[in-house]
């Protein structure tokens, strides 16, 4: 028999997770579908359970001069409205579930089931995030692209839980996040695609794409990026074939029920290549 | 098990249950709540729409576990209420209601968007119901008996 439990604080977990493996539930809108089967209601969870979604210490949002930290389990709609918030994750949010999804799912949810089509990570990478994780050995940091490894695997240990994602104060002149699904609202995404660029003088200060459902987990190559800083609008559109043949080698997509490899490489790609076309 | 306390429709409530149990078989077994409809049940029809703390939340993705202490209003609970009326007597007068399946949805959804904005634009209410689905009207009426809904009950939301 599974233990389940509804803990009062944090330590109330750290203490539990210290001693035994426990998974996590925070808004459980993917938990709960996973684990779903008309045969086998309730939800048939293998493993112990901590329900984590109405812990204060992982909610709420604050900033200090150059950094915006959101609790773990502060909601996707909430973070959406919230004044704080770096456009591209109001722009990503809009786009991901519903309202009815987005009003229990969680930013911590996201990070933590790693999905390869987690919306919300695409623009996470994009801002260098950084995940922090406690246990009652102490604090770790890591950066988003680190701290996810695999498909569904994060750098996590079994005492540890992830309490907060801090994200940076940047704001670019342009950036654009695309998602491609079957539906505009509560489609798990084919691929997605977010640019992101600023100008200085008319030279490319700050480049960074990111493409999402087409690798293991979301593609970023800064050592792309760095290539073309200092370049102008014209010479970046004039050099877009040879970024689209760079970026080719880390599109490795796969079929699935949602879509094939050919298709999701192919959009991507001119996702790509109209980002830069149209700036 | 353990003792799960929360508000429904107005009035607090306490039971005894596993805390993997999804909201909406709870709203079922235990209240026998049955306007909330099971159409999906993963989160993409919102038919299980319920309110949670004056939010839309699909009762079939929630667990009992994060109900806790929750102030929980079904279609039920809010057909006591002048809103209510309003959107019934707007989807009504608009056609927005065929086989009635999505219908509870449709206005939990709606009505957790008016308290929010109450003068939505059609934008605003296209994104509001984005997560329920109808099958039979089109959408279109709904989005009207929304709109009327909002300039009838001028000060009601």
């Amino acid at each position: 028999m599974v233990k389940q439990v509804i803990p009062k604080n944090l330590s109330e977990v750290l203490e539990l997770i210290s001693k035994e493996k426990y998974r996590f539930v925070a808004g459980g809108t993917d938990m709960l579908i996973q684990n779903h089967n008309l045969k086998t209601l309730p939800i048939d969870f293998k493993d112990n359970i901590i329900y984590i979604a109405d812990l204060q210490e992982l909610r709420g949002i604050t900033e200090d001069a150059e950094f915006v930290t959101i609790g773990a389990c502060e909601p996707l709609e909430a973070i959406m409205e919230n004044k704080l918030t770096p456009k591209i994750l109001k722009d990503t949010i809009i786009q991901m579930a519903s309202p009815a999804i987005r009003h229990i799912g969680t930013i911590g949810g996201n990070i933590g089931n790693a999905s390869p089509a987690g919306d919300l990570l695409v623009p996470l990478y994009i801002l260098n995030a950084i995940i922090e994780v406690q246990s009652l050995r102490g604090t770790r940091n890591i950066l988003i692209s680190d701290f996810i490894t695999h498909v569904r695997r994060i750098d996590l240990k079994e005492d540890e839980i992830i309490t907060k994602i801090i994200v940076s104060k940047i704001n670019f002149d342009k950036t654009d996040f695309v998602k491609v699904g079957p539906r505009l609202s509560d489609a798990i995404s084919k691929l997605s695609f977010l640019g992101a660029v600023t100008f200085h003088e008319g030279k490319i200060l700050d480049l960074r794409f990111a493409f999402g459902a087409v690798n293991i987990t979301v593609v970023r190559r800064p050592d792309i990026e760095c290539q073309y800083i200092h370049k102008t609008k014209e010479e970046l559109k004039n050099s877009v074939d040879e970024i689209a043949e760079k970026y080719s080698e880390y599109i490795r997509p796969i079929d699935d029920q949602r879509s094939n490899k050919e298709y999701r490489k192919t959009v991507a790609l001119n996702l790509l290549r109209n980002f830069i076309e149209e700036l | 098990m353990r003792k799960i306390d929360f508000r429904l429709n107005g009035v607090p409530v306490s039971i005894e249950t596993q805390l993997n149990r999804r909201l909406l078989d709870v709203l079922h077994e235990d209240f026998e709540l049955i306007g909330v409809k099971e159409g999906c049940g993963e989160g993409e029809c919102g038919a299980c729409a319920v309110l949670i703390d004056h939010e839309v939340v699909n009762s079939c993705s929630i667990p009992i576990a994060n109900c806790l202490g929750k102030d929980i209003v079904t279609i039920e609970g809010f057909s006591n209420t002048s809103r209510y009326k309003i959107l019934k007597n707007a989807f009504e007068e608009e056609g927005a209601v065929q086989c009635g399946f999505c219908t509870p949805g449709m206005m939990i959804a709606a009505e957790s968007l008016l308290n929010k904005n109450s003068n939505p634009t059609i934008e605003e209410i296209k994104i509001g119901l984005s997560g329920n689905l109808c099958r039979c009207t089109g959408y279109n009426m709904i989005i009207k008996a929304i709109k009327r809904a909002a300039k009838e009950g001028d000060g009601k939301w």
